[in-house]
């Protein structure tokens, strides 16, 4: 009980900053058509920006002004980038992206060097939110799960209660209509660029220093973004919401797990021949390779995704 | 023959007449991720060696007058890339490489080495291996062509638990690691160790995790919790260690943590308080150690290059020694230099390091050492500008942390 309960709140979390950090990919998606690879880059970005801004001024201002700088990166990649690679078509910007990824990760070894920098929790979250059958459970997490609730409820919001929101979605469908109604279209989808990776960047900060800040962090992410949009449909915020608790979930109780391939077959009555060695894998070391399996699944039987509204 | 390629033989070949007049040099090869996931690692790593062989060679006289010299080779940490660097070390006319990370690229280069000294007996080649620490490259697959300056994983082992033996509150122990040679090594040395020493110490788990994929341990660490374990051992390096720790000080778990590798590049900028008296890790030396020499070189070191914290001292114990083999044997060629290095009895700082002739493994004094608040006594120095540093719990004695080896060599 005590193990099940702790693995749940466990796997809500990561499935939370899971969400932090693909709401923004699936937004860029949804609204552009446009697969950012460059993605975990920003948040990259967002973890380095802030931790320069925590050296000068804490934490607090950081948690505003990284995000905002993010967004601006992110603003100019789209204006004087993106623009022009779309001009040859989706290929043209998925390997601009692709590129950028690069691009962002040597600026980083050049300005912040190959080793982890020292970015800390601030004072005032460091700490015991409280404790359940013995087990601490960190203000630090319970922060970050408040702001990726929070960053749900208000990017919902913006997009359907807003008159930006219903602009940007028209922009989407519609966009010489809205055009000829006066509003500036490339300015729209500079502005969902730009706050697509202010997003990425807001993840940054808050993952930068609840894990570590290094150079190869883009990168172990990089894929796992891409798993949850998949799997959650791709362009659909409350699928990549329902997705990132799903994966969440799973690895956390896989890890759980110490049965063997062997036991899972021996279960529906299968006897696998002894001393392979797939059969004694355990469920715990295929933990981490559990999302990627429930991709492949999920690109098979349901091609859309859990949520998704197209069928590509 | 065309002109072109008679330009560009001629062009070859005075360059080739300068390479042996103006640069005397006595070069080693290194060869070691530059770039990739554990670049920080390898680059660490290179400026440790140009450092040690300015400092400690080039300055005292050289090597017969030569000056010695390391070029980087980027590996990217595969197998198949370090024979292709190997390859692109020997057509540049290296006669020594050196090797650190990942036992899987030393198993590689070994073999490649061993090839190419059969197949090139007036050119061979001489590896010297300063941290990729599989048993059995100084075990089963051991080679004339290989030195070992780093102690293995069997050593390592034999030094904890030995230092375990005796801690009777240790009663479950948990065994988490990477899912690589390295990790499995690790587990099974513990496991058949703590066996025959502490029948009473029950291992209440044992993980293996992917390296470097796991972002959040909170999961692994409510697993350790939930086994009841006071003690943990791991072999794990870098960010896998780094998080571990990190996740385990979230979830207030009080269990003891044993390591190899926790005293540097970064680890002990990532764990900070959360390691404190909870952490310890055995090496073969630590800022707090008493020396005479090495202290001021690793502060030094540190002032020079901000951000990379001095931490392999067998780096410089590597380049003394090759350098005196070279001096002894008044040669530069690699079986002379083999041949001067075995059964070398050398004074370090730390005391004496002696390359055992049987099986080419340093045997060196070892430190178990924990993470401690700095005090400016005790713990003088702190580890990468933390606060925190490490303290000496105990001394193992070079003799003490000797092993039976299970080498047959083949000697040319």
């Amino acid at each position: 009980m005590e193990f099940v309960v702790i693995s749940l709140l466990n796997g809500i979390t990561y499935g939370l900053l899971l969400f932090m950090l693909s709401s923004g990919l699936t937004l860029i998606f949804s609204m552009m058509g446009i697969l950012n690879f460059a993605h975990a880059s920003f948040y990259m970005l967002g973890a380095y920006f802030a931790y320069q801004i925590s050296t000068w001024t804490g934490f607090w201002p950081g948690l505003i002004v990284a995000p905002l700088l993010v967004g601006a990166v992110g603003a100019l990649v789209e204006r004087y980038g993106l623009r022009r690679a779309h001009r040859y078509g989706h290929v043209a910007e998925l390997l601009f992206t692709f590129g950028l990824a690069f691009v962002v990760e040597e600026l980083v070894h050049l300005i912040w060097g190959k080793t982890s920098v020292d970015y800390k929790i601030p004072a005032e979250l460091d700490g015991t939110l409280f404790s359940l059958f013995d087990t601490d459970f960190p203000i630090y997490k319970g922060f970050m799960m408040l702001v990726s609730v929070g960053m749900l409820v208000a990017l919902y919001a913006l997009l359907t209660r807003t008159r930006i929101g219903l602009i940007i979605q028209a922009a989407l469908t519609k966009p010489d209509m809205v055009e000829a109604l006066g509003h500036n279209v490339p300015r729209i989808f500079m502005l969902v660029f730009g706050g697509g990776t202010a997003l990425a960047g807001l993840a940054g900060v808050i993952g930068g220093n609840a894990f570590i800040t290094e150079p190869g962090m883009a990168a172990a992410v990089g894929s796992i973004v891409f798993v949850i949009v998949v799997v959650g449909g791709l362009g659909s915020l409350g699928g990549a919401f329902i997705a990132s608790l799903l994966i969440g979930c799973i690895q956390t109780f896989s890890v759980a797990l110490s049965i063997s391939i062997t036991d899972v077959f021996a279960l529906v009555g299968i006897a696998l021949p002894e001393g392979s060695q797939v059969a004694r894998l355990t469920i715990t070391q295929l933990a981490p390779v559990l999302p990627y399996l429930l991709m492949v699944a999920i690109l098979i039987f349901r091609p859309r995704g859990l949520m998704g509204s197209r069928e590509s | 023959m065309t002109q072109s390629t008679f330009r560009s033989l001629a062009l070859a070949a005075s360059l080739a007449l300068m390479g042996g007049g103006a640069y005397a040099q006595v070069r080693i090869a290194y060869i070691d991720p530059l770039s990739g996931p554990f670049a920080n690692v390898g680059e660490a790593g290179l400026k440790g060696f140009k450092e040690a062989a300015e400092i400690l060679v080039n300055q005292k006289g050289g090597i017969m007058g030569q000056k010695l010299e390391f070029t980087g080779f980027d590996n990217k940490g595969s197998p198949q890339e370090t024979q292709i660097q190997l390859k692109a070390a020997i057509d540049q006319g290296f006669r020594f490489v050196t090797l650190g990370n990942g036992s899987g690229a030393a198993h590689s280069l070994i073999d490649a080495v061993n090839k190419w000294n059969a197949r090139n007996p007036d050119k061979t080649v001489l590896f010297f291996n300063y941290a990729a620490v599989d048993p059995t490259l100084t075990g089963e697959k051991c080679s004339f062509w290989h030195f070992r300056f780093d102690a293995n994983t069997e050593m390592k082992m034999e030094a904890i638990t030995n230092f375990m033996e005796n801690d009777k509150k240790i009663k479950k122990v948990f065994i988490i690691g990477q899912d690589y040679a390295h990790g499995h090594q690790v587990a099974k040395a513990a496991k058949e160790m703590l066996a025959k020493k502490r029948k009473d110490v029950k291992i209440v788990g044992e993980d293996l995790h992917p390296i470097g994929r796991v972002k959040d341990f909170a999961p692994y660490i409510a697993k350790i919790k939930a086994s009841g374990a006071d003690t943990v051992i791991t072999g794990n390096w870098g960010n896998d260690l780094s998080l571990l720790i990190k996740a385990a000080k979230d979830a207030g778990l009080k269990s003891r943590f044993y390591t190899y590798y926790a005293g540097g590049l970064g680890t002990p900028q990532a764990m900070g308080a959360a390691g404190e008296n909870q952490v310890l890790q055995l090496t073969e030396w630590h800022m707090n150690v008493p020396t005479k020499n090495t202290e001021k070189f690793a502060l030094d070191f540190n002032k020079k290059y901000p951000g990379v914290w001095f931490y392999y001292l067998r780096v410089n114990n590597m380049v003394q020694m090759v350098a005196q083999a070279m001096n002894t044997a008044k040669s530069t060629d690699p079986k002379a230099v083999a041949l001067a290095l075995e059964d070398m009895r050398f004074q370090v700082d730390t005391g004496e390091v002696w390359m055992r002739k049987s099986d080419h493994q340093a045997m060196q004094p070892l430190y178990i050492s924990i993470f401690s608040k700095a005090d400016g006594k005790t713990v003088k120095h702190d580890s990468e500008g933390t606060g925190y540093g490490w303290k000496t719990l105990a001394t193992i004695s070079q003799r003490d942390s000797q092993l039976p080896t299970a080498c047959i060599m083949e000697r040319p």
